[in-house]
């Protein structure tokens, strides 16, 4: 019962990912070329009703549903990690047409070459933690 | 019989959605996590496979109580149930179409790829058709699903967050980090997008 309402969590994630064709490869094909608002429409009011939510709960002080005062993990302070990690991300993120959400939403829906996706992402993490203390951050 | 208004109800999910429908529902999915006590972020799940499978033994990275992650997993979990609903469900009257703007159409004549494939307005597939096991054995399905997948996991893990937690959570949050990290995905992005696509496609 604990775990299953993150189940539909993610349940409601994969239909408005998918229905929005946030999934699509095409549209990130198109939102590279700005040739559409279609995903920065997506982007935009998710992060602006978001912004919205975040101040609510901090002026509010609001409560999570275990009774913890729900808190925000500041980043580090810091741009070599962000800039370079997001570059390398954004490579692959237009040349494969999906970033880890839609990967597991494509693979429910039936794509199973995806497994190899997963695998490879999986290989690049671990290659990041091993390399993790050589690289700058 | 299914009472007429439950099938009039699925045939209004089963229109393809617009922005204003699809961003603010992705802004109440992380309000829901936050309001469970977490934060929205899904790449963490490869970082949490690796630690399971055993990944402690070779860098503590992989050294940390992913045991605790395990609602993360049931979030994955639930999207690729959702991903099955969606496609095998609420399929959009036209079928499974992603429905791109007429300059895109336009300028994917320019690849010769998908010159080759000569789509029109309106055919354009949701799912493109490297996404299979008989293109994963040419050099460009390779590059794209292997490499694409190495690329993501190895950038999200460096830049501590992939779509999810740096351009939703960090954002919402208005975290700096988050700000420079989307840059880097745009900055990667039209890289890839402007400079190598001329050369895969």
């Amino acid at each position: 019962m604990k775990l299953s309402k993150f189940i539909l969590v993610g349940l409601l994630f994969g239909i408005v990912l998918y229905k929005s064709e946030a999934v699509s490869w095409f549209r990130i094909y198109e939102m590279f070329h700005f040739q559409s608002f279609h995903m920065y429409g997506i982007i935009c009011s998710a992060i602006a009703l978001g912004i919205g939510i975040v101040q609510i709960i901090k002026w509010r002080h609001l409560k999570s549903l275990e009774g913890t005062e729900i808190t925000f993990n500041p980043k580090d302070k810091t741009v070599p990690r962000y800039l370079i990690g997001g570059f390398i991300f954004g490579l692959g993120w237009a040349l494969a047409g999906i970033c880890p959400g839609p990967m597991f939403i494509l693979l429910g829906s039936g794509y199973t070459v995806l497994i190899v996706f997963l695998s490879t992402a999986m290989l690049g993490t671990f290659l990041y933690g091993l390399l993790r203390k050589y690289l700058p951050h | 019989m299914v009472p007429e208004f439950l099938i009039q109800i699925k045939d209004f999910i089963s229109q393809p959605w617009p922005w204003w429908v699809g961003g603010p529902m992705i802004a109440i999915i992380m309000f829901l996590l936050l309001w469970f006590g977490r934060e929205f972020g899904i790449s963490a799940n490869f970082r949490v496979m690796c630690a399971a499978d055993g990944a402690g033994d070779f860098a503590d990275f992989f050294k940390f109580d992913w045991q605790s992650q395990g609602w993360n997993l049931m979030v994955a979990l639930g999207a690729m149930f959702g991903g099955y609903i969606a496609a095998h469900y609420f399929m959009s009257p036209d079928g499974a179409v992603a429905h791109v703007s007429a300059a895109t159409v336009e300028s994917l004549q320019k690849l010769e790829y998908f010159r080759e494939l000569n789509y029109q307005e309106g055919q354009v597939p949701l799912i493109p058709p490297f996404y299979s096991w008989e293109a994963l054995f040419t050099w460009r399905g390779l590059l794209i699903i292997a490499g694409g997948g190495l690329l993501v996991g190895f950038g999200a893990r460096y830049a501590g967050g992939c779509t999810s937690g740096h351009a939703i959570s960090g954002m919402s949050a208005l975290q700096l980090g988050s700000l420079i990290a989307v840059i880097g995905f745009f900055l990667g992005g039209l890289t890839m997008t402007y400079l190598l696509f001329p050369l895969i496609f």
